[in-house]
């Protein structure tokens, strides 16, 4: 659980964008985008697997657990809304780029890129 | 002295035991760690694996690319091949492995601040009152609200950092720093060591071998972030008043609070800019600063360097450990690296590793000093499981280009 923040506020503070604008390095960024998805997805499947990984050493470890017991399984309520809340921070985390050019939208074309900024700091 | 080739990066050597990343769990527990649970530890053990498997397999086809593609193709419009690393990126900039490569890497480093702040930002309330418990009364930390945050901080987020060091989403908030904590050990795959002090101790270690019997009465760390690398100045010259100064508040908070769990004592952390300190001429006999310089501009480093050189006391030394300077360094070289100054939110990177600092002292207050050039290994702790191969990902190995002074008597 958050502490200092609401999930909704917590989600959006977690993705948000740097200041300065994005470099995109494809003539078409859309291609960029897709790539920080794909990446993301990359990394998601990486930690799924990792933890898949803990399971089954700790079962091997410490008992057993039929596959039955897995297909049978029927979350509480309170658990599937653990459920659905990391599903929302699942989403986030994959469609990170969404919410950030969302972001860089809103404050408009000003912000220097850090090219400027170079050319700037190097007087 | 001339860089050495080295700093080049170089592929693992055959054979090599297991070329993974260090597992985050190896990495340094002390008393304001954020808490991880089973994913975020995952995610970073997939980032710092991410990192090495860029560094070590993927960079390198640039090289290729240029040789292959760009540089024939730039060639038949332009006539000649590019003579410099501005040539270089004109001609790199539409190549397809070279735009890919970029692409993944700003996104690992896009990553690495959302994997950290996912972890901080869940429990900054907790980690604001830690901080706080262990801050409260003491006199080793002092903070000026007053400070104002320079130009050159606040018109891009450094390193892809949202809300770069100093952002306080609430009074005595200390997420920025515990997500700059967090994320390091995995963006430099473990090579500054568990608590990230390998840059500091790595210091220590050189100057009890440049001077075996000296003991420094007042030594100064200029923009020490969390402290991790004064902590290990601290502890090797325990008599020693260390004073480290830094802007952002976020940083001093949760870096005296860390060094005061880890028992420092003789630490000070003060909220100043380094370009005019409040510490009298002379104060210090040992001034020293780990990759900060980069992130300051033209006129500051130059401010900065006139301000240490009034610190400094007879008999005293002075040292800042950054990137190797430009100079002699092959073009291709000098464009990878260049990558972080327009794609890294690292605005005034290309324009100090273009500077030789060593010319540059004389006319800020050292022109009587012994000006030198030398370099500094990082010294990672003992139980770090040794990585297989040691790669330099321009800009994040565990070695240092060292420039300093040392004043006669």
């Amino acid at each position: 659980m958050t502490d200092a923040f609401s999930h909704a506020d917590y989600l959006k503070l977690v993705n948000a964008a740097a200041s300065g604008k994005r470099p995109y390095f494809f003539d078409n960024p859309d291609i960029d985008r897709l790539i920080a998805i794909v990446l993301a997805m990359a990394g998601e499947l990486a930690v799924a697997r990792e933890r898949l990984d803990t399971v089954e050493r700790l079962l091997a470890r410490k008992g057993t657990l039929s596959r039955a017991d897995i297909d049978q399984f029927q979350p509480d309520s309170a658990e599937a809304a653990e459920r659905g809340r990391w599903h929302l921070e699942y989403l986030a985390r994959i469609f990170r780029v969404l919410q950030q050019e969302q972001e860089l939208l809103q404050r408009g074309p000003d912000e220097p890129s850090s090219e400027e900024v170079a050319g700037e700091l190097a007087r | 002295m001339e860089p050495k080739p080295h700093y080049i990066a170089r592929p693992s050597p055959s054979g090599a035991e297991v070329d993974c990343a260090p597992a985050f769990t190896e990495a340094g527990q002390h008393s304001m760690s954020p808490q991880l649970e089973h994913d975020d530890i995952a995610r970073f053990n997939f980032l710092a694996n991410f990192n090495k498997f860029m560094a070590s397999k993927v960079v390198g086809g640039n090289a290729v690319a240029y040789e292959q593609r760009a540089k024939p193709a730039y060639a038949a419009t332009q006539g000649r091949a590019p003579r410099d690393r501005r040539e270089i990126r004109a001609a790199m900039r539409p190549d397809p492995y070279y735009r890919l490569w970029s692409s993944l890497r700003r996104n690992a480093m896009e990553m690495r601040q959302q994997a950290g702040r996912s972890v901080v930002l869940r429990q900054a309330g907790r980690l604001s009152a830690r901080a706080q418990a262990a801050n409260t009364g003491a006199a080793t930390l002092r903070l000026d609200p007053g400070t104002q945050v320079p130009r050159y901080q606040s018109a891009i987020d450094n390193h892809c950092m949202p809300g770069s060091y100093y952002q306080e989403y609430f009074p005595a908030d200390v997420s920025a720093a515990a997500n700059y904590d967090l994320g390091m050990f995995a963006t430099t795959t473990g090579l500054f060591g568990r608590f990230l002090d390998g840059a500091g101790a790595g210091t220590a270690a050189w100057l009890r071998k440049l001077r075996p019997d000296w003991q420094p009465r007042r030594i100064l760390d200029i923009g020490c972030g969390i402290g991790h690398n004064s902590v290990p100045l601290a502890r090797a010259y325990p008599d020693a008043e260390v004073i480290a100064v830094d802007l952002a508040a976020p940083m001093l908070r949760y870096g005296h609070a860390r060094a005061s769990g880890m028992q420092v004592a003789n630490l000070t952390f003060m909220q100043c800019n380094a370009e005019q300190l409040p510490f009298a001429d002379g104060y210090f006999d040992f001034i020293y600063s780990t990759m900060f310089l980069h992130e300051t501009s033209y006129v500051a480093v130059r401010k900065i360097l006139r301000e240490a050189s009034r610190l400094l006391a007879r008999g005293g030394l002075h040292v800042h450990l950054e990137q190797p300077p430009y100079q002699g360094m092959d073009e291709f070289e000098k464009f990878l690296r260049d990558w972080d100054c327009y794609h890294n939110n690292e605005p005034f990177w290309t324009t100090i590793n273009d500077t030789r600092l060593a010319d540059l002292l004389p006319q800020l207050g050292f022109a009587g000093d012994r000006i030198f050039e030398a370099e500094i290994h990082a010294i990672v702790d003992r139980e770090m499981p040794k990585v297989a191969a040691e790669v330099e990902d321009y800009g994040r190995g565990g070695m240092w280009y060292v420039v300093g002074s040392e004043r006669p008597q």
